[in-house]
């Protein structure tokens, strides 16, 4: 099981990694982007909040996004309350581990004891090299003076490729995202930037709604 | 300003993580809700390729992080690693600017 819980810290240490990059790219500090990773610690919503602000969006409409890709931690919070102590200051603890990597881990044990071991297991040592990465990241781009010429503005889009394929596994989302990529384009040329995100964001919950409401 | 919307931005994220561990299960575990939220990330991210692809401020364009683009869907179709589907799109926008 750390085994296991090493190869996935591994693997997004190096995600990581791109992450400081891109944040730097985008503008933030090395200790903004150093903060994010240690108080953030959610991948997708982390990414989301530097595309935004290093596509020219207020650091605002990059908050309120990266909120909203924050919100499926709080249904994996609903799977691992049964695993995890309820009450007390590990809760707290806890709490700052939910993420897609700790859940998918917990919950392929059985046992509850193992569950709650490859949480903590799972949450600890990712926590450690994600952190690593950032820095390492940050680092490699800090006195880069423009980061077109190694291409970085392409990197971002590529990142949100790379999370968004692996939920794409049906038709309805992949219709979904087509649609969304519309509509944001869309919508684009009218509004401040970061906005049609958030439009997007109500347009989706209003058809998730709707449609399970049927 | 930034940093004012960074530790908000974290602040409300661990809400979330906290909300899903501490509110009554019910309350989240409605059909609607756990139908919905996955919804979410799939538009978001998918809105994020779209906007940081073809547009620079309020313009859309058609530049050479639309090639990058399409060689990080080939990486992803062969299963590249993130890192590598990252890479080769950075790369191949500074290849084609050098040209």
């Amino acid at each position: 099981m750390i085994r296991d819980a090493l190869g996935i810290a591994i693997a997004s240490g190096a995600y990581a990694v791109s992450f400081g990059a891109i944040s730097t790219a985008a503008g933030l500090t090395l200790l903004q982007t150093c903060a994010l990773s240690v108080l953030m610690f959610t991948g997708a919503s982390q990414f989301a909040l530097v595309g935004v602000v290093g596509a020219g969006g207020s650091v605002w409409a990059g908050a309120a996004t990266a909120a909203l890709l924050g919100s499926r931690n709080a249904l994996y919070g609903v799977r691992l309350s049964s695993i995890l102590d309820r009450s007390g200051l590990r809760r707290l603890l806890a709490a700052h581990f939910v993420i897609d990597e700790t859940t998918a881990m917990a919950i392929a044990r059985e046992a509850p004891a193992e569950s709650r071991f490859a949480f903590w297991a799972t949450g600890v040592v990712l926590f450690v090299f994600w952190n690593l990465g950032t820095l390492a990241g940050a680092l490699a781009t800090h006195f880069v003076p423009d980061p077109k010429v190694f291409g970085l503005d392409a990197a971002p889009p590529a990142a949100f490729l790379a999370l968004l394929a692996p939920r794409l596994r049906a038709r309805e989302p992949m219709a979904i995202a087509f649609a969304a990529g519309v509509v944001a384009l869309v919508c684009l040329p009218f509004v401040p930037a970061g906005v049609p995100l958030l439009i997007v964001a109500v347009l989706v919950a209003v058809f998730g709604v709707l449609r399970s409401g049927r | 300003m930034m940093w004012a919307g960074v530790l908000v931005a974290c602040a409300a994220c661990y809400a979330l993580k906290l909300a899903g561990l501490s509110l009554p299960a019910r309350l989240l575990e409605d059909a609607r809700v756990q139908r919905t939220i996955p919804l979410v990330p799939v538009a978001l991210l998918a809105a994020l390729i779209a906007t940081n692809t073809f547009s620079t401020g309020h313009h859309l364009v058609l530049d050479v992080r639309a090639a990058a683009i399409g060689v990080a869907v080939v990486a992803v179709l062969l299963r590249a690693p993130f890192l590598v589907v990252v890479v080769s799109a950075a790369a191949t926008a500074a290849l084609l600017r050098l040209l």
